[in-house]
């Protein structure tokens, strides 16, 4: 089962890169992002129990710290900085 | 009894994976941001509380255990969190929902 979950988390991290690469706007890449770092925690975790390490789990938390930080920070540098779509006026 | 715990564990962790690959599927699927947001948030609830479900009946009392209850309210207070900023800065941004015929969007984000 554990075999299973992995490669579930597998395929889900393999659509949402398909979504990242294809995404229109920048939000979809960034939810397809966020949306990989969960899967990554996940994995992180479940792989851990898979090899008997579940040492593991601290690099699933830390990773997940991580990975909010990130979207905040890009979400912020979009509000000021000129990351986003041309053409739109900067708030 | 732990044959109990284990065939629960194994259908917990069955249940989150098949949540996990309907929620990407989601995300490659909708049609725009928001019901992608929607679509992926199915994979940070019930995807990832399920296989952290399974884990926790899969790891007994132990201190693996705390560690997976850290992670599960990590994720339980940071993805909504996360979705929250990421819609307003969109909506903030002027994207704007996909609706149907004859349907206003909001007037003030």
């Amino acid at each position: 089962m554990l075999a299973a979950a992995t490669l579930a988390l597998i395929v889900t991290v393999a659509l949402a890169l398909a979504r990242a690469a294809l995404g229109p706007t920048v939000f979809d890449r960034l939810q397809a992002v966020n949306t990989i770092g969960t899967c990554a925690m996940l994995l992180l975790a479940v792989m851990g129990f898979l090899n008997g390490r579940p040492d593991f789990l601290d690099l699933a938390l830390v990773y997940g710290l991580l990975n909010i930080i990130g979207v905040i920070a890009v979400l912020r540098f979009l509000r000021q900085g000129d990351l986003g779509a041309p053409g739109v006026p900067r708030r | 009894m732990s044959t109990l715990l284990g065939l629960l564990s194994g259908i917990s962790l069955l249940i989150g994976a098949f949540f996990c690959v309907v929620g990407a599927i989601g995300l490659l699927r909708m049609p725009d941001v928001y019901t992608r947001m929607q679509a992926a948030s199915v994979i940070e609830t019930l995807g990832a509380g399920f296989i952290l479900l399974g884990l926790l009946l899969h790891a007994g009392l132990s201190l693996a255990a705390v560690k997976l209850l850290m992670i599960a309210l990590l994720i339980f207070f940071a993805s909504p969190t996360a979705s929250h900023a990421l819609a307003r800065s969109a909506l903030l941004r002027g994207v704007k929902p996909a609706l149907a015929d004859g349907e206003e969007g909001p007037s003030k984000p």
